[in-house]
């Protein structure tokens, strides 16, 4: 099997759907942090199978490159929102975000 | 059909499935569990697409790593889901719209003929190593943006423990290392100067 | 030698004017006046040196002092002319000065009186008052010596100036400052057409010499000027009619006459040396000086012509309606101005500048003396309530006598010779409107004799009208005052038989056109002229002395002895006394018209332009464009993180959507 059945329009559709979902699950639990944190984590994660599928096809290994960055990166952030999202709570009692209005104009 | 597209549909569809999950469940235990099986199955896919290290490395990070600290702040954090979840109903309609309509215009873009006519290289042999391949282009041309990759590591070590460190209770006994450390011999011993004693007649202890 | 005298001249009275004005507080009244007397007496004598040096030697002089500032082309020099129209000039204005700076004495004595305890203006008001008398004598000599327009404007702006100062002088009087402003406004707009003038001078003739401008005064009559549409003007008629609205400011031509009867709220003294013989003559000296120009352009000679004969009727007709003894004098200065510019627009300047002379003797004799009864009067100015003062004041009853007889034109009197030359060389002058303007001055006669011996009658003669307080108070006025009177009476009688040189003669050739040469209006009345005794018999039979004969009976006869005729006619012809007394509805006109037209534009500038446009529009309108606009997008900072990210997303999906819509 020399080569590989699937197209690469199926791996970005998949991006692309897991995308949207994450899209809608910002929207739908807008007063959820710790959701909205792991809805950018399928977002990146989208974005990564993007990298690696384009990656793949055009036989370039900067995508994984990039996708290795991009995790070290996420991780970080992740780290570092969950520490906010702890303090946050520490000091708030809460971790909705509807009541997180102290920057309003 | 051959079993390759079968394995592949099938781990995309435990992929979406999961999104899904983690997007509609209640409680954000379960949400994290289904957000590690969302990491599993797209770390199948990667693997199918010859990208095996980052596919390990997704799960080792993020499973073992990123999602642990996700559930243990979730644990250690009293929410109140019901208050959170509200306005979800009422906000589905526009949520799913936002999303279809985000869907449609990328698949519109993805399924274009210039993607569709992107053909699929030849498979690598079986000796081939992506790990090798990676590593050696990571460690020449990505010497520097890896670097950064590790200073930004240790930042986000730093500023996360900065962060949710709490001063301890001063009644609270805990060792001081620094303090140890930097003490000398001045602070503990004194010396103090006397006359010398002088022998008596009287012995004792003989 | 004579270069040394003729910079003595306008710089002795400066000097006193210095010396009063910076050191008045210190050096107290009696030096200030004595610093100012000295100085005008000396450029008194040392004029009539030159007089001698010029009219009967036989010399010219027109040479550059000083230069001022030099520019590509022009220069603007300070410099003399002195010839005899000059030297006459001198003499007159130094010796109605100093006569007036000795009268002054005795009317300003009393002048901290006119001022309120606490007001500050009081302080050396004596001293600053001679001061101004002296600077005004130093600016009208530089004004009349000038040899170039620069100075000439320099003169020009600089007794204005002193005039300003003093009819405001009782600043503690609104009616004094609404008059020295008025006064100050209306010479603006004469000043004006003045610079315009000298503008269109220097712009085609290069040149600001009056000497280098003439000599090239033929080459320029053939030019034209497109000032407006499609019309071309002849250039030297253009100028010289912008000229003429400076000398219509200044000399009170109508109808820019209007400052002048009010400038009377001014003491009494200026009244006579600055609105009556000097300043307000400058208009006529000017014209008689460019009278080469204006020979050049009969269209320019009509118009002087016309507005002379106008302002000389019908300023003398409101005369006729005045009780105030100075606006009485004032009117009839306004008329007989009216006379010297008919003279001038007929073309005989000699004449002009003749009355010129005269009138600065009578009019000034008659101002002071009006000045000396209201002394007596203690500065009570209605003729309503005088009336029989000749036994209280003999000197003053006299010389009013001979000012009013001069003024009429009484045979043998100076008035007589200037007036009938006018007359006559008006009906003899072929300017377009000449018929016009001699049927005016000829009515202008009998008006001229009835308001001036209505005045006298009123003043002097029939009932004692004042309170006996007054009455009781009344006498003649101290030396100061009468020996001026006396002084200046002698010219205003002798003063016209100089008519032989000055007018017929060759007294002005060289400094007038048209004097000595042929076939000009002045050698065509020469030739009627044979001398100064056939001329006053002459007169004797003519129709002005008649008519000035009726005007004096006729207000004998109403005023001695049938005063219900002036009460019949005032019931009768109610409407002609409103108009007179109005002034023709000029004052109102302007008044609602141009104060009121600048007063409303100021206020719908202020309004709509600064506080509308600018304050409320571009200022405050655009902050609170910039506050509402912040206002409203303030809400788009919801502070909510999720808006954010909807925000974000929906920018996504359009800024796809659009790349989608371009590459598809």
């Amino acid at each position: 099997m020399a080569q590989s059945m699937i197209p690469l329009t199926h791996f970005l559709v998949i991006g692309a759907i897991l995308f949207s979902v994450s899209v809608a699950g910002i929207f739908l639990n807008r007063k959820n942090m710790l959701i909205i944190l792991m809805c950018i984590e399928l977002m990146l994660l989208a974005v990564n199978i993007n990298f690696i599928a384009f990656s793949h096809f055009n036989q370039d290994m900067g995508g994984q490159v990039f996708v290795f960055f991009i995790l070290t990166v996420a991780a970080a952030e992740a780290a570092i929102g969950l520490a906010i999202l702890v303090v946050l709570f520490r000091n708030r009692g809460t971790i909705n975000v509807q009541e997180l209005d102290e920057m309003k104009g | 059909m051959n079993y390759e597209l079968i394995i592949f549909y099938l781990f995309a569809s435990v992929l979406v499935a999961a999104a899904i999950s983690v997007v509609t469940v209640r409680n954000p235990v379960y949400a994290a569990l289904f957000l590690i099986l969302a990491f599993f199955s797209s770390s199948a896919i990667w693997i199918m697409l010859e990208a095996e290290f980052l596919g390990v490395v997704l799960i080792l990070v993020y499973v073992g790593a990123v999602m642990v600290l996700f559930l243990f702040v979730i644990m250690m954090l009293d929410i109140n889901i019901d208050i959170l979840r509200e306005g979800f109903i009422r906000y589905l309609p526009v949520g799913l719209l936002v999303a279809v309509a985000v869907a449609a215009e990328m698949i519109f873009v993805l399924t274009s003929d210039t993607i569709k006519t992107v053909v699929a290289p030849a498979r690598h042999a079986a000796d081939y190593s992506n790990t090798e391949a990676l590593g050696e282009i990571l460690y020449t041309d990505y010497v520097y943006p890896f670097e950064i990759a590790a200073v930004v590591l240790v930042v986000a070590i730093i500023a996360a423990i900065v962060l949710t460190h709490r001063k301890r209770d001063p009644s609270t006994k805990s060792q001081n290392i620094s303090h140890q450390v930097r003490v000398k011999s001045s602070d503990r011993l004194r010396i103090i100067k006397m006359d010398a004693e002088t022998k008596t007649s009287n012995k004792v202890g003989e | 030698m004579m270069e040394n005298i003729y910079l003595a001249i306008p710089l002795a009275p400066l000097i006193g004017a210095i010396i009063a004005g910076v050191f008045g507080g210190k050096i107290g009244r009696t030096a200030a006046h004595i610093a100012t007397i000295a100085g005008v007496a000396t450029a008194c004598v040392l004029s009539f040196i030159v007089l001698k040096h010029i009219a009967f030697d036989g010399n010219t002089y027109n040479e550059t002092v000083y230069t001022w500032a030099a520019t590509e082309g022009i220069a603007f020099n300070v410099g003399f002319l002195i010839d005899n129209l000059t030297a006459m000039m001198m003499v007159v204005v130094t010796f109605v000065s100093l006569m007036v700076h000795i009268y002054t004495i005795g009317y300003m004595e009393h002048d901290e009186h006119n001022w309120p305890e606490e007001s500050l203006v009081g302080r050396n008001s004596y001293q600053r008052f001679f001061s101004y008398i002296s600077l005004f004598t130093f600016s009208m000599l530089m004004l009349v010596m000038s040899n170039n327009f620069m100075q000439l404007f320099f003169g020009w702006e600089a007794v204005g100036l002193v005039s300003y100062l003093l009819i405001g002088f009782w600043s503690t009087r609104d009616t004094a400052i609404f008059a020295n402003m008025k006064a100050f406004l209306v010479n603006r707009v004469g000043d004006f057409g003045f610079l315009l003038g000298i503008a269109a001078v220097l712009m085609y003739f290069g040149s600001m010499d009056y000497a280098e401008v003439f000599a090239k005064a033929p080459e320029v009559v053939g030019k034209t000027i497109n000032i407006y549409g499609a019309a071309e003007w002849s250039v030297i008629t253009v100028a010289c009619i912008l000229l003429f609205v400076g000398a219509m400011g200044k000399s009170a031509q109508v109808p820019l006459h209007v400052w002048l009867p009010d400038s009377m709220e001014g003491p009494t003294p200026i009244s006579a040396l600055i609105h009556a013989a000097t300043m307000v003559t400058a208009g006529i000296f000017m014209v008689a000086r460019m009278s080469p120009l204006f020979e050049l352009s009969t269209t320019a000679l009509s118009f002087v012509l016309i507005i002379g004969s106008i302002t000389a009727f019908f300023m003398g007709l409101i005369g006729i309606v005045q009780n105030d003894i100075k606006r009485v004098v004032a009117y009839s200065t306004l008329s007989q101005l009216g006379y010297m510019t008919v003279a001038l627009g007929a073309g005989v300047y000699g004449a002009a500048v003749f009355h010129l002379m005269t009138h600065a003797f009578f009019k000034a004799l008659l101002f002071l003396a009006a000045g000396s009864v209201i002394i007596a009067m203690h500065h009570e100015q209605d003729m309503r309530k005088m009336g029989g003062l000749k036994k209280y004041m003999p000197i003053t009853y006299w010389t009013s006598l001979i000012g009013s007889l001069a003024l009429i034109g009484f045979p043998g009197f100076s008035g007589f010779f200037s007036k009938d030359l006018i007359i006559e060389a008006v009906h003899e002058s072929h300017v377009p409107g000449a018929h016009f303007a001699y049927w005016m001055v000829l009515l202008g006669v009998f008006v001229t004799a009835f308001y001036s011996f209505r005045m006298f009658f009123l003043v002097f003669h029939g009932k004692e009208r004042m309170d006996d307080h007054t009455k009781h108070h009344l006498k003649e006025s101290p030396w100061v005052v009468t020996v001026p009177l006396i002084a200046l009476a002698i010219p205003a009688v002798i003063s016209g038989y100089l008519l032989d040189p000055m007018v017929v003669g060759d007294f002005f050739k060289g400094a007038i056109k048209g004097v000595g040469e042929h076939e000009s209006l002045v050698s065509e009345i020469s030739h009627h002229y044979h001398g100064i005794f056939p001329f006053i018999l002459h007169g004797l039979s003519a129709t002005p002395f008649w008519l000035a004969m009726g005007g004096l009976g006729s207000a004998w006869f109403i005023y001695m002895r049938k005063p219900e005729i002036a009460e019949w006619f005032y019931n009768k012809f109610r409407w002609i006394h409103t108009l007179l007394d109005n002034k023709y509805f000029i004052d109102d006109f302007n008044q609602k018209i141009f104060a009121g037209g600048a007063v409303a534009l100021g206020k719908g500038l202020w309004k709509y332009g600064d506080r509308m446009l600018i304050d409320t529009g571009l200022v405050n309108d655009s902050a609170g464009f910039i506050k509402k606009l912040a206002g409203w997008s303030r809400y788009l900072q919801t502070g909510y993180m999720y808006h954010y990210a909807f925000s974000m997303i929906i920018g996504v999906l359009a800024l796809m959507g659009w790349i989608i819509y371009k590459a598809g």
